[in-house]
């Protein structure tokens, strides 16, 4: 590794969208409409400029290298010495341009999303502050930084999946509490780790953790390494602490496309893909993500099939790719999980923003079905979103299908995977391609379900808003073609880029050309399955489905109410949390805390009742008083001698 | 002028404020009380004329003249504040002008 | 002055004073108040304060009490019923002032008077009581607190007119 190369214009990046924040919270409502989208979209506009030109300064370094800026020490508090400092290597690259460039596009869409809103300005606060904290996260040089920006984006996640608070707010709420427990668990690791480092001071900057990591004893890595996990699991919506994502789309469309598909849910991704050192000392805790990832991705997909939400559609499959993202970094293959991030952030994001225009399009609507036959009507929408969804079936040729069929070979061929893990994740790649085909076919096709007076409203969305979808749908298209496999055309660039900072992709155990396309022939046969029998649902024969839920009603019954688990979750430990908190607040701020600030008062006011009596408003007495007083100090003086 | 003790102007002085602090207790109308004050402050002028004449010191007769001045400007707004109390309580009994009461 | 011209004067004194205290009607109690100033000034003179006795006179009794009669007048006051506190009330007074009066003179009168300088005896220094000498203590040394006294006098001024004016309306 080449020592880092000094550079002084990284702190602008996250620095343009803070200033989008500043001028939204002071100027916006008085500057108005025009100004605020001028201003937010173009502050990560700058800021994916700014991204892009560190990019080419870091392609013109040897690989390996990597800019650092440091601005100030943050921590100094004996042994932690911590400062605010940024890095962009090839792995901080990749993140910075997909989070400032998705961010942009879902910016742009915005305005033309949320233009009748009446809290237009506000959105576009907490919007770039989001992007702030992300970009934060991903330009951290350490650990506790990179925790800030976490904080930061749950924050901005509370805030905005809560944006319309006055309607509901507990979704935000939800989401919120659980990620604080996600967050508990990578405090705990956060600390651990601190603890185990030696002697001396620390930064906590991945360097220098990775410098160390080797000294720290086995078992330690392990608990340090699940207790990060633990915290992805809850910022990367994954088993167990998955509920939050599939209620946060009561939050306005973009914001689903931007936090909950192509950036903050990709954090715990990205922690992981930064601290592989770590995670390779620990083999028990790869196959844990593994087997996280993998299961995730096979029950998510499940509750998918049977949703009738567009959107709830759409956050099932986001908790499910994830999943195959923790497969990837689970197994060792730490730049196929990344790259899926990347292509899942272009198609998933925008399979959001076409959910997006579509809802738009329908005045509100979001059940699949009332609608149907909307090719019609949203050409657009339409071609962009079957861009996304053949990317996200892994359909040769799209962006989906090289990242996607990596993992699973990856899975496969590991000696960190295994065969069941392949299967696994085999086997949520068909129903992932049934599902997403069903969604298309629900709403595009057939005949239109919608009222007559919703109908006539249908219109393809305003140009803020189909521009991103065209621009995401080509990325959909052409963005795998960066890493294609080792013998394709010119070879898999994208992990050759990050090979320097992540290490090698994992030596396959049963390697071998004729075992990698058995694989992908496999996974493309799966996806076609799916379409199939999508096809035959949903074009065909229309009225298989609901006979076949009343055939399976206790499975179907089971399924689309996602088993249970937040009644289930509702029991175990909301309610007896509750009920202690309330027991807490009784006993203790009402009793103690409001009974010591309130008696204090009362206890002053019944002093002062007995005193008050003295005033008689007799001035007479008040003389006598006086002379009183005026004889003891006499007296006092007189008798001193 | 000759043999009188200085102290027994003091003696003097000190019955003079005696009688005067007894009527700013007793007394129920506001103007004699004022006027007990005023005795008061003159039972402390005695004082300080006796203590001149036996340290043959001009100070306290200058005191003296201090005394006088502020004695008069404050029985000037003293009176200034009967009147308007008078105004609004028609009486000057100290007893019935209790508003201060709590 | 002798012993005897001291104590009619003395006796004078006291009586009047008494009567400031003692009597119903206010008008009579400023009249014997104005006896008492009389009193006092003409004691003044006999202890070698001339000016200040001067004072007295024109100032305490000219002017002061002739506002007190003044107002007196302008109040129109019927007499009270009681002019005095009540009983427990009047008891307590006099007690206190029994108390305060022999703890004076057996702990200060007594105690401080004699050891202070020159004493009554001997005659004052030349001029000593006059109208040039106070002049001449009051105009240096005491120059500042003059001048503060004006401003003393010009406040009570602006604060007597504004509190006894009648409200506009």
């Amino acid at each position: 590794m080449h020592p880092a190369t000094p550079v002084s214009f990284l702190w602008l990046i996250p620095a343009l969208p803070a200033f989008g924040v500043l001028f939204n919270v002071f100027l916006g409502r008085r500057a108005g409409h025009a100004a605020v989208s001028l201003v937010s979209p173009g502050v990560v506009g700058g800021a994916f400029v700014a991204a892009a030109y560190a990019f080419t300064r870091l392609l013109a370094l040897p690989p390996g290298s990597a800019l650092a800026e440091r601005l100030y020490p943050w921590i100094t508090a004996g042994t932690l010495q911590v400062d605010v400092a940024f890095r962009i290597d090839a792995l901080s690259a990749v993140m910075v341009l997909v989070v400032s460039g998705v961010g942009f596009l879902i910016h742009v869409y915005s305005v033309g999303y949320m233009h009748d809103d009446p809290d237009y300005v506000r959105y576009f606060t907490y919007l770039n502050l989001f992007t702030f904290a992300m970009l934060v996260l991903v330009l951290a040089d350490n650990l506790p930084l990179l925790f800030v920006g976490w904080e930061g984006v749950g924050l901005c996640s509370y805030l905005l999946i809560g944006f319309w608070y006055d309607k509901d707010a507990s979704a935000g709420k939800k989401a919120f509490v659980v990620n604080r427990i996600g967050d508990a668990g990578f405090l705990l690791g956060l600390f651990l780790l601190f603890w185990n480092l030696g002697g001396g001071a620390h930064s906590l900057s991945f360097d220098e953790i990775a410098a160390h990591a080797r000294q720290i004893p086995a078992g330690t890595v392990t608990a340090i390494t699940l207790l990060l996990f633990v915290g992805a699991t809850g910022k990367s919506a994954q088993l167990p602490l998955y509920v939050w994502l599939p209620d946060a789309m009561a939050g306005p469309t973009p914001v689903s496309a931007l936090i909950h598909a192509a950036t903050m849910v990709t954090a715990g991704v990205y922690m992981i893909a930064r601290l592989h050192f770590l995670y390779v000392l620990a083999p028990l805790s790869m196959g844990v993500v593994a087997t996280v990832g993998a299961l995730t991705a096979l029950f998510a997909a499940t509750i998918g099939l049977m949703q009738n939400d567009i959107k709830k559609v759409l956050a099932y499959s986001t908790v499910s790719q994830l999943g195959y993202m923790f497969l990837g970094v689970g197994v060792g293959a730490f730049s196929a999980g990344v790259f899926h991030l990347m292509t899942h952030a272009f198609f998933k994001g925008l399979l959001f923003l076409g959910a997006g225009s579509v809802i738009h399009g329908m005045g509100g609507e979001q059940d699949m079905q009332k609608m149907g036959g909307l090719r019609a009507y949203q050409p657009i929408t339409f071609w962009t979103f079957v861009a996304a969804t053949l990317a996200i079936t892994g359909i040769p040729g799209f962006a989906g299908f090289f990242s996607k069929d990596e993992i699973l070979a990856q899975a496969f061929s590991s000696p960190h995977g295994s065969v069941w893990l392949w299967l696994l994740g085999a086997i949520a790649a068909g129903l992932t391609s049934f599902y997403m085909f069903r969604l298309l076919f629900l709403t595009f096709f057939g005949e239109c379900r919608a009222d007559e007076h919703v109908r006539h409203h249908i219109h393809e969305s305003p140009a803020a808003m189909t521009m991103p979808l065209i621009v995401l749908a080509i990325l959909a298209v052409i963005g795998g073609y960066v890493g294609v496999p080792e013998h394709w055309l010119w070879g898999n660039r994208f992990a050759a880029f990050l090979e320097p900072v992540l290490g090698a992709p994992p030596e396959a155990v049963s390697a071998g050309a004729a075992t990698e396309y058995l694989l992908m022939g496999a996974s493309v046969l799966v996806a076609l399955i799916g379409l199939g029998v999508a096809y035959q649902f949903y074009i065909v024969q229309p009225g298989l489905p609901t006979f076949l839920a009343w055939k399976a009603q206790g499975a179907y019954n089971l399924i689309f109410n996602k088993y249970y688990v937040d009644e289930i979750y509702d029991l175990l430990f909301v309610r007896s949390t509750v009920r202690l908190s309330t027991w807490l607040w009784r006993f203790f701020d009402v009793g103690i805390i409001d009974g010591l600030v309130n008696g204090t008062a009362e206890a002053v006011g019944a002093n002062s009742g007995l005193w008050r009596r003295w005033q008689t408003g007799n001035v007479q007495q008040y003389a006598a008083s006086m002379l009183l007083g005026a004889m003891a100090i006499l007296g006092y003086f007189a008798l001193r001698r | 002028m000759s043999a009188v003790p200085v102290e027994w102007f003091l003696v003097l002085a000190a019955l003079l404020f005696t009688i005067g602090a007894v009527g700013v207790l007793v007394r129920r109308n506001i103007i004699v009380i004022f006027m007990c004050i005023e005795l008061m402050l003159n039972a402390v002028n005695l004082v300080f004329v006796a203590f001149s004449r036996q340290l043959h010191s001009m100070d306290g007769q200058v005191v003296v003249f201090f005394v006088m001045t502020v004695a008069a400007a404050e029985a000037a707004v003293g009176l200034a504040i009967i009147i308007a109390a008078f105004r609004n309580r028609e009486t000057v009994n100290a007893d019935e002008l209790n508003l201060l009461r709590w | 002055m002798s012993p005897v011209l001291f104590v009619i004067l003395a006796a004078m004194l006291i009586v009047s004073a008494l009567g400031v205290v003692l009597q119903r009607s206010p008008i009579r109690c400023a009249l014997a108040l104005v006896t008492t100033l009389f009193v006092l000034a003409v004691i003044f003179l006999f202890l070698d304060a001339q000016l200040v006795a001067a004072l007295q006179v024109i100032v305490y009794a000219g002017a002061i009490m002739v506002l007190f009669l003044f107002v007196i007048m302008l109040l129109n006051l019927q007499q009270d019923v009681r002019a005095m506190a009540w009983l427990g009330a009047r008891v307590v007074a006099v007690l206190m002032g029994s108390l305060f009066l022999l703890a004076a003179v057996r702990f200060f009168v007594y105690p401080l008077a004699p050891r202070l300088g020159p004493g009554m005896g001997g005659a004052p220094p030349e001029g000593f009581g006059s109208t040039e000498q106070l002049g001449q203590r009051l105009f240096t040394h005491y120059l500042f607190a003059f001048e503060i006294t004006s401003v003393l006098l010009l406040v009570a001024i602006i604060g007597a007119v504004v509190l006894a004016k009648r409200k506009l309306a």
